[in-house]
């Protein structure tokens, strides 16, 4: 079998800040009420992380678990390890009403780095970047496609859907044009 | 003649000189010139000409308000039309050129139409091209295009770029003036999250010009101080050249900032368009001088009052030798003072009160300028620059008592508050009688969500002409309460202005001009609307104002009215024997200024203007002659042209080899959402027309979606993977309205239902491996068994082939032995180029969505959005056998028995085969006999899918037909683009391997 090869295949940009296409990476997508038995152990079983509370990303080292919406779960963790943490998550949950797939594949997942690195998302998502609190998951928008980003690790996340990866790199690269900044 | 003044200038460094070009003509200015302060330094009085007239036009303004003063900025793909020289900054090889002229701005064919204003009067366009009505558009309309619009259109790609931002404060305060500054020195020491933005390059506004002294300071020293402290504050923004355009509902503005205007090509964003949200907004946007309405108003050297002095003081030029200051109150004398003060001569000035005594009118007279009260001026003379004024009564009807020769006018009307973002959002004015002003009512601002005013007007802009300082304060305290921050515990910096006389309201001059007089009184300088107009206007029954301004075209140019507006609703309250407040205002709509359409555009331009949606083996595509076609956001191969074929032959390829060899096609567009839970079935039960819940696990079976009126809307084949979980594939368009689709009815309607429901249309690249050799090339990549036991027709297994972990649907759209295989996308590019290799053996080629389309209408199987156009139910394309009539409901179920969809009549689907071979119209109709009420042909079908069949070698056609299922055999004839018809005969929609014994192998 190949190697698993990334929507862009790791492209990257210099301009004020550094936009890097990382991955891929491991990404399962829980689905189950609040409240439904088992389900703080299937987080922990996949990720070692509590679950996370709402609009939150918790980290535990390579993974992590955030909060998508009152019953989705996005699971973070190396592409390798999706299966086995689909089982654990089928063991803790057995029984109970929950959807747990592999989106892995559906993903591009970007790194924007360097001090203004926040200005390259200013201009493209509608969020408030100066109330961005650590360990926030936000859902919103790059200009015209769907992304979710979080800070961390003195830089910014950030997920797309795969088929418009070109597109976001785009704005990603458009957005960090030297010259260009805030 | 306008010159530069040996010293002085407070904004220009002389050290610096500009070159730059006007009409081609070589010119310098300095650093820190505006085009409109160096044009006048080199004495460019007549800088274009009006619309309608032609009439010479100069400079009037120093500001936003500017009517005249627009040229085509830059060339080429920098050319800018109906830019302001009076907001242009000043640059290095800045290249100008004056509009609406032919064929030079000194000698103008089109002033031709001066002569004739009297048979161009207000109304003219709407009294004239009324008849004949097919003049209209052969003779008027090309006219008025010819000579409509200022500038010229740009015709170049745009060289520069542009992008947006998005930010959020507690409070925005627009205009740097010092009311600006106070609001935002408050607000920041209260700790509040603050913009502070002025659409010049500096700050301070007009109080350093006007020689206001703060806190014991000169203007100018304390705007230095007070910017130095906001600068050295972490929670305030300052922004220059950045204009408030808009403001709309829930806080939200948006403003355009000028990056690069005055350094282009510097690599920077030209504009930067910011989408702000706001907590309140403080509109401390000053206020603007008005005009007076005198005869010859409009002749270059005529200009505001204000802004002869911010000529003079900020970049010493000076309009002209010898100066007539003509006002109704006590600010204008500022300006006689200035020019006094810079060594110019001031001929008098002309005050239409009957009394000045305050103290800027005591001062003047001190200096030895001449002051004559309860003059008016009669009119201006000269041509294409002022050479004198005659002096009247102001009381009396314009003859004239003296005459004063003069190179310059300098006008004040009193000043009207800038209330455009106060407006912009339904905030009302109040009209102060003693002001003579419209201004924000405190008592109806603008609300936000909330029920709290949205905006707060400070300073000039709330009508404290004199007070801005202390009104700032005031209001920004306000302000900040309302948003929960401490108010200021100290008082407002102490401001010292001199003491004024309260002015006199003066809509005409003098009062009682002759009809001549009125005719030469501009209100709007660019679109030539003149007070007798705006009367003639009133007199034919334009009593709204909204009215007579689309009548006579007043404040409809691209200054939107800025000088015009009141002038012209007080002349228009006075011909209606009315008051002022009750005329009212013309709507305030953004942009304040305009704002250029590539800031509107941002980012989305070039490669990134809309995303385009790739599957994973969208590279190797590319590199293999793909053909693409847009299918929703997607780029998918059309068809794989090879080097010497046409399309039309690429896609016959394709079908022949697919049909005799084998076929590979990139299927990972199709959606795919995995439905789950307890009541997963039920639901799609509901979803579906056919049945969903008793599909044995490992089985496939094909659906059809409709809305709830019945039509259909999306189908697809349903896999059902174990006991509560399914995989319903969807259209490649359909995916993420589906997806919705289902959420909505899960969330809305059938909330107590468990299941949940995950789009995974992008986790996996899908391949269709197609033809007669595709067992073959599946059994040489290996991995699980693939013969017809083990996956039969409309199964699906999981395993692996060439290493590759996989599901294979065994599914057919094309008729033809076919498994579509899903991989995770990661190793997409990689199984399709395995694919490749091994098939290469048994004549594998790609194809393309016009080879599927082909095979899969050969098949008669239909597509959603050929077949359907949202008016089309399953049953009239003869889908009753995927229609469940044993459930008690599905979505659309309800609605298929409506009588009108129930009717036997309804136009249904039947297959085509022209007499002569050929290929049916795209879009053709079937005619029937007989005209319908509308006189038109009445018709009884129309085709929907239509190719040449290279399998058959001939036409092939599906559409639908009245009645169509019960009339086979019947020839029926399809219209041509070129008149004729194409004779059909109507056969099953069915045209190849009718007993699919080709797919079942």
């Amino acid at each position: 079998m190949s190697d698993p090869v990334s929507a862009l295949g790791g492209a990257t940009f210099e301009g004020f800040a550094s936009v890097r296409e990382i991955g891929p990476l491991g990404m399962i997508t829980l689905r189950a009420k609040a409240g439904t038995a088992g389900l703080e152990a299937a987080v922990h079983a996949a990720t070692g992380c509590a679950l996370p509370a709402q609009r939150r990303i918790v980290r535990q080292g390579d993974r992590a678990a955030g909060w998508m919406s009152p019953d989705e779960f996005l699971l973070i963790l190396p592409y390798g390890d999706v299966a086995a943490a689909l089982a654990g998550i089928a063991q803790a949950l057995q029984g109970q009403h929950h959807l747990a797939v592999d989106v892995s594949d559906a993903r591009a997942v970007f790194r924007i780095e360097g001090a203004k690195a926040d200005q390259v998302l200013r201009k493209l998502s509608p969020v408030d970047f100066d109330r961005l609190e650590p360990g926030e998951l936000r859902r919103s928008r790059a200009a015209q496609v769907a992304a979710a980003f979080w800070a961390e690790d003195g830089g910014f996340t950030l997920v797309c859907f795969r088929s418009v990866a070109a597109y976001v790199m785009g704005l990603l690269s458009t957005s960090a044009q030297p010259g260009s900044e805030l | 003649m306008s010159t530069r003044l040996k010293s002085g200038g407070r904004l220009i460094d002389r050290s610096a000189p500009v070159e730059f070009t006007f009409n081609g003509k070589r010119l310098r200015g300095c650093a820190g010139d505006t085009l409109a302060s160096a044009l006048l330094a080199n004495d460019q009085m007549l800088v274009g000409r009006s619309f309608k007239y032609h009439r010479p036009r100069g400079i009037v303004a120093s500001g936003a308000e500017e009517p005249n003063a627009l040229v085509n900025l830059g060339q080429g793909p920098r050319l800018e039309p109906n830019q302001r020289t009076t907001t242009t900054e000043l640059f290095d090889g800045l290249e100008a050129r004056s509009q609406n002229h032919w064929p030079s701005l000194e000698f103008d064919i089109g002033v031709v139409n001066n002569y004739a204003a009297r048979f161009l009067p207000g109304g003219f366009y709407y009294k004239t091209f009324i008849h004949p009505r097919a003049a209209w558009k052969h003779f008027f309309e090309p006219i008025i295009r010819q000579s409509a619009g200022l500038g010229s259109a740009p015709k170049d790609r745009d060289a520069d770029r542009y992008e947006q931002a998005y930010a959020f404060c507690d409070l925005l305060i627009v205009g740097g003036g010092i009311a600006g500054l106070q609001a935002a020195l408050v607000a920041g020491r209260a700790g509040a999250r603050v913009w502070l933005v002025e659409q010049t390059a500096h700050w301070g506004g007009r109080a350093p010009v006007d020689g206001d002294v703060i806190d014991g300071l000169p203007a100018a020293d304390w705007v230095e101080r007070s910017v130095a402290a906001l600068m050295a504050m972490d929670n305030v923004t300052l922004r220059l050249r950045c204009m408030a355009a808009g403001s709309y509902d829930h806080g939200y503005v948006l403003l355009d900032e000028k990056i690069a205007d005055h350094t282009p090509g510097d690599g920077r964003p030209k504009h930067r368009l910011w989408r702000m949200r706001t907590g309140k907004i403080l509109a401390a946007t000053g206020a603007i001088e008005r005009p007076l309405s005198f005869a010859g108003n409009d002749i270059p050297g005529v200009m505001l009052a204000g802004a002869v002095r911010d000529y003079v003081v900020n970049w010493a030029v000076s309009p002209g030798d010898r100066t007539v200051v003509v006002t109704n109150n006590d600010d204008a004398y500022r300006t006689a003072i200035a020019l006094h003060e810079a060594g110019l001569e001031v001929a008098a000035v002309i005050d239409a009160r009957a009394a000045a005594n305050g103290a800027l009118p005591s001062r003047a007279r001190a200096l030895g300028i001449r002051v004559e009260t309860g003059r008016a001026i009669a009119k201006v003379k000269g041509g294409k620059r002022v050479e004198g004024v005659e002096i009247c009564l102001q009381a009396g009807e314009g003859s004239a008592s003296s005459s004063l020769p003069c190179d310059a006018v300098a006008m004040s009307g009193g000043w009207s508050p800038v209330v455009h973002l106060w407006s912009h959002c339904g905030g009302k004015l109040i009209w102060d009688e003693e002001q003579a002003m419209f201004r924000p009512d405190p008592a109806r601002p603008p609300l936000h969500q909330d029920g709290s005013a949205m905006v707060m007007a400070a300073g000039a802009a709330n009508g404290a002409l004199r007070d801005a300082l202390a009104d700032a304060h005031a209001q920004v305290n306000i302000a900040l309460q309302a948003l929960g921050f401490a108010a200021a515990s100290s008082d407002a910096p102490a401001h010292t202005v001199p003491d004024e006389a309260p002015l006199e309201p003066v809509w005409v001059m003098p009062q009682g001009a002759s009809v001549a007089l009125r005719s030469k009184m501009w209100l709007d300088y660019q679109n030539d609307v003149k007070v007798s107009d705006v009367q003639l206007a009133a007199r034919e029954g334009y009593e709204s104002v909204e009215h007579t301004k689309r009548y006579t075209t007043l404040g409809m140019a691209t200054d939107q009215g800025k000088l015009s507006n009141i002038n012209g609703l007080a002349v228009l309250a006075d011909s209606l024997n009315t008051a002022i407040p009750q005329v009212g205002t013309t709507t305030f709509r953004p942009p304040y200024t305009p704002v250029p359409l590539g800031a509107l555009a941002g980012e989305a331009r070039g490669e990134i203007f809309q995303p385009l949606r790739k599957t994973p083996m969208h590279g190797w595509h590319e590199r293999n002659g793909a053909y693409f076609e847009p299918v929703g956001h997607w780029r998918r191969p059309y068809c794989f042209q090879r080097a010497g074929e046409t399309v039309h032959q690429a896609v016959e390829r394709e079908v022949k080899n697919t049909r005799q060899a084998l076929g590979f096609l990139d299927a990972s567009t199709l959606g795919k959402i995995i439905v789950k839970g307890p009541d997963a079935g039920r639901f799609l039960d509901m979803l579906y027309t056919g049945v969903m819940s008793t599909l044995p696990v490992g089985k496939c079976r094909y659906g059809l979606m409709c809305n709830e009126q019945g039509f259909l809307s999306d189908d697809g084949v349903v896999a059902r993977i174990d006991e509560d979980t399914w995989l319903c594939h969807t259209t490649s368009g359909g995916a993420d309205r589906i997806h919705a689709w289902m959420e909505d009815w899960l969330q809305c309607e059938w909330w107590d239902w468990q299941v949940f429901t995950a789009n995974v249309t992008e986790q996996y690249a899908q391949v269709a491996v197609v033809g007669p050799n595709a067992r073959k090339v599946l059994e040489r990549l290996g991995g699980m068994d693939v013969s017809r036991e083990a996956l039969p027709f409309m199964a699906w297994r999981d395993g692996t082939l060439g290493g590759f972990p996989c599901r294979i649907y065994r599914i057919s759209f094309s008729g033809e032995l076919s498994y579509e295989i899903a991989v995770p996308a990661s190793h997409g590019a990689a199984f399709w180029e395995a694919l490749h290799k091994a098939g290469a053996e048994f004549g594998a080629m790609p194809y393309g969505t016009e080879a599927l389309h082909i095979m899969r209408a050969e098949k008669g199987f239909i597509m959603i959005g050929d077949e359907t156009d949202g008016t089309v139910i399953p049953q009239d394309l003869g889908l009753d056998w995927a229609i469940s009539k044993k459930k008690a409901d599905y979505l659309g179920k309800r609605g298929q028995e409506r009588s009108f969809l129930a009717n036997p009549d309804r136009w249904k689907l039947v297959g085509f085969e022209t007499l002569d071979g050929s290929v049916i119209e795209d879009g053709a109709y079937i005619p029937d006999h007989g005209m319908n009420p509308n006189n038109q042909r009445k018709v009884q079908g129309r085709v929907t899918s239509t190719y040449h069949s290279p399998t058959l070698g001939r036409g092939i056609a599906l559409g639908l037909l009245r009645q169509g299922p019960q009339r086979m055999g019947e020839v029926v004839e399809f219209t041509k683009r070129d008149g004729g018809t194409t004779k059909a005969r109507v056969v099953e929609t069915v045209f190849f391997d009718k007993d699919g014994e080709k797919q079942n192998v």
